[in-house]
C-alpha cells in the first residue's frame, strides 16, 4: 500500500485513539484498559496470515504459537472484560 | 471473496474498536462497548478465513493447525477469564497483554524468516521494532504478573550499577537492531529477541508495587504499537488502525493513572534508570500501637454520627466485601451516616475497590471518590481503613523523596477517630512505614479482614 496512506491512517488513528479516551473516569480505568488489551489480540489475524503462507515446519511452528498466545489474549481479554463490567451492572442510577 | 469486500469488512472491524473503546469510556455504555470490540474482533477473525492474502485459495494452508491452535487458545484463555478472583484480575490483564505481545513478536519473526532477502528495508525496520518491543512487552508483563502474584518480591528490586547494566542492555538492543536491519539473517533477529527479553525483565524489576499498574498500561500501549508495526508488514489496514488505537488509548491512560497517583510519567518510564536503594527507617517497628478489640470498635462506631469506610488492597484478599456492606447496612439501620472513600489507586489497579464494592451490591451513590471525601473527614467521627495503606499514609504529604511523595491521598488523618484493619504491622505495597498507625487516635484490629469485620457486626448488633 501506498506509505502516504499508511502513514495517514496511522496518525489519524493515533488522534482517534486520544480523543475516545479522553473523558473516562478512573473508575473505568481498569476496564479500558483490559478491554484495549483484548482488542490488540487481533494480532490473532496477522497470526492466520503468517501461519497461511508459512513454508517450513519452523515458520509453522512459530505462527501456531503465536496463534495459541494471540487467541488467549484476544478472547480472554474480552472475557475478563465483560466479567469486571458485570459486576458494575444494577447500580446505575 | 474481493479484496475490496474483504477490506471493508476490515474497515467494520476498525470502527468497531472505535466504538468498543468510546464505548468502555462511560459507566452506562461500558459493557456494550466491551461486547462491540469483541464482535469486530470476531468478524476480523472470521473473514480472514476467507480471504488471507492475495491469490490464495480457500482453504487456508494449515487450516487443520489452525484450527487447533484457536482451539487450545479457547481453552486456555476462557476458563482463565472465566475462573479467575476479582483480587486476581490485574495480573490476569497484564499475562493477557504479556502474551499479545509475544504473539507480535512471534508473528513478525515469522514474517521475516518468510521475506527473507526480499524484504524491503522498512519491512525490516518494522520487524526489527516489533520484534524489540513485542518481546520487552512479553517478559515485562511475566514480571508485573509475578510482583502482583506475589511470586516475588513486590519491592523495586535494585542491584548495584543496576542502572549501567540496563543501560548497556538498551544500547546492545538498538545495537542488534541495526546490525539485523543492515546484515539481515536468523541468527541476529533470535539474539535480538533473547536481549529484548532480558531488557523487558531488567526494565520492569526495579518498579516499586504501587506503579505496577501504570508499567501494564504502558506496556499494553507498546503492544498496540507493536500490532500496528505488523500491519504495514502484512499489508492489513484494521492491524494499523487497531493496534495504533490502542497504542494511542493506552498512552493517554497511562498518563492518567500516573496522574491519579500523583506520579510523573517520565518517573515512572525511566525511573529503572535513576533507581537508587532508599533509606529505611528503622526502628519504628518497635514503636508502641494501640490495638483494640471487635467490641472496642463496634462501641466506638456505636457513638459515631459519620463513618467513612475506606476499602483497600486488603479488602480483596479477605474477599471481605459482602461483609463490609454488611457492617454499613447495619450503621445506617442505627442512623449512622455511611460513605465510602475510594482512591482511585486503592487495590492493585485503579477502579479496583469500585469493581470490588459493586459485586456485593454496594449502592453507587455511598461511594464517594478522593475529590468528594477528603473535604468531609473534617466532620467524621470514625475512618475504619481496611486492608488499605499506601492511599492514606500522610508521608506523601509530609516527606519529601518518600516514594509516594506527591500522589494524593484519603485524608484520614483529619477524623476523629481512625480505625485500622490489618494483617500485620507489616507496610503496604509501597513498602513505606505508614506514621499514622502510631498516632493516638488510631486504634489497630489485627486479623484477617473479613474475620475482623464479622465480629464487629455481631458485636454491633449486640449493643
Amino acid at each position: 500500500m501506498e506509505p502516504m496512506a499508511i502513514l495517514s491512517i496511522f496518525v489519524l488513528a493515533i488522534f482517534v485513539g486520544f480523543e475516545v479516551v479522553s473523558k473516562v473516569s478512573s473508575t473505568l480505568h481498569t476496564p479500558l484498559m483490559s478491554g484495549a488489551n483484548a482488542i490488540h489480540g487481533v494480532i490473532l489475524v496477522g497470526a492466520i496470515i503468517v501461519a497461511d503462507h508459512s513454508e517450513t515446519n519452523l515458520e509453522l511452528g512459530l505462527s501456531i504459537a503465536a496463534i495459541i498466545l494471540a487467541t488467549i489474549n484476544m478472547v480472554g481479554g474480552f472475557v475478563v472484560t465483560d466479567r469486571m463490567l458485570e459486576m458494575f451492572k444494577g447500580n446505575k442510577k | 471473496m474481493s479484496r475490496t469486500l474483504y477490506d471493508l469488512i476490515g474497515l467494520a472491524a476498525g470502527v468497531a474498536f472505535i466504538l468498543a473503546l468510546k464505548g468502555l469510556s462511560h459507566p452506562k455504555t461500558a459493557r456494550r462497548g466491551n461486547l462491540i470490540g469483541a464482535f469486530g474482533a470476531t468478524l476480523a477473525t472470521l473473514v480472514v478465513f476467507f480471504y488471507a492474502n492475495p491469490g490464495s485459495s480457500l482453504p487456508l494452508n494449515h487450516l487443520g493447525f489452525i484450527l487447533g491452535a484457536i482451539a487450545i487458545g479457547l481453552l486456555v484463555g476462557v476458563p482463565a477469564a472465566r475462573k479467575v478472583q476479582m483480587t486476581q484480575m490485574p495480573q490476569l490483564v497484564a499475562l493477557f497483554n504479556g502474551v499479545g505481545g509475544g504473539a507480535a513478536a512471534l508473528v513478525a519473526i515469522v514474517e521475516y524468516l518468510h521475506l527473507g532477502a526480499e524484504a524491503t528495508t522498512a519491512e525490516v525496520i518494522f520487524t526489527v521494532f516489533t520484534v524489540i518491543v513485542g518481546c520487552v512487552s512479553f517478559s515485562g508483563s511475566i514480571i508485573t504478573f509475578m510482583k502482583l502474584q506475589e511470586l516475588m518480591t513486590t519491592r523495586p528490586v535494585i542491584f548495584p550499577a543496576g542502572r549501567f547494566i540496563i543501560a548497556a542492555t538498551l544500547v546492545s538492543v538498538i545495537g542488534v537492531g541495526g546490525w539485523v536491519v543492515n546484515a539481515l539473517g536468523t541468527a541476529p533477529l533470535l539474539i535480538l529477541a533473547g536481549l529484548s527479553l532480558l531488557f523487558g525483565i531488567l526494565f520492569v524489576l526495579p518498579v516499586g508495587g504501587a506503579d505496577v499498574p501504570i508499567v501494564i498500561s504502558l506496556l499494553n500501549a507498546f503492544t498496540g504499537l507493536t500490532v500496528a508495526a505488523s500491519g504495514y508488514v502484512l499489508d492489513s489496514v484494521l492491524l494499523i488502525i487497531a493496534g495504533t488505537l490502542v497504542g494511542a488509548s493506552g498512552t493517554i491512560l497511562t498518563r492518567k493513572m500516573a496522574e491519579a497517583m500523583g506520579r510523573s510519567l517520565f518517573g515512572t518510564l525511566f525511573g529503572a534508570f535513576t533507581a537508587k536503594a532508599q533509606d529505611s527507617s528503622g526502628a519504628a517497628e518497635d514503636r508502641p500501637v494501640k490495638s483494640g478489640s471487635p467490641d472496642d470498635v463496634a462501641i466506638l462506631l456505636n457513638y459515631a454520627r459519620r463513618v467513612v469506610i475506606v476499602p483497600g488492597f486488603g479488602l480483596a484478599v479477605a474477599q471481605a466485601q459482602h461483609t463490609v456492606r454488611e457492617l454499613a447496612d447495619l450503621m445506617i439501620s442505627k442512623g449512622i451516616d455511611v460513605a465510602y472513600g475510594i482512591h482511585p489507586v486503592a487495590g492493585r489497579m485503579p477502579g479496583h475497590m469500585n469493581v470490588l464494592l459493586a459485586e456485593a451490591n454496594v449502592p453507587y451513590d455511598q461511594l464517594l471518590e478522593m475529590d468528594e471525601v477528603n473535604p468531609t473527614f473534617g466532620q467524621t467521627d470514625v475512618a475504619i481503613v481496611i486492608g488499605a495503606n499506601d492511599v492514606v499514609n500522610p508521608a506523601a504529604q509530609t516527606t519529601p523523596g518518600c516514594p509516594i511523595y506527591g500522589m494524593p491521598i484519603l485524608e484520614v488523618n483529619n477524623a476523629a477517630n481512625i480505625i485500622f484493619l490489618k494483617r500485620s504491622m507489616r507496610p503496604g505495597f509501597a513498602g513505606i512505614e505508614n506514621e499514622l498507625l502510631y498516632d493516638p487516635k488510631t486504634m489497630l484490629l489485627f486479623g484477617d479482614a473479613k474475620a475482623s469485620l464479622t465480629k464487629v457486626v455481631s458485636a454491633l448488633k449486640a449493643l
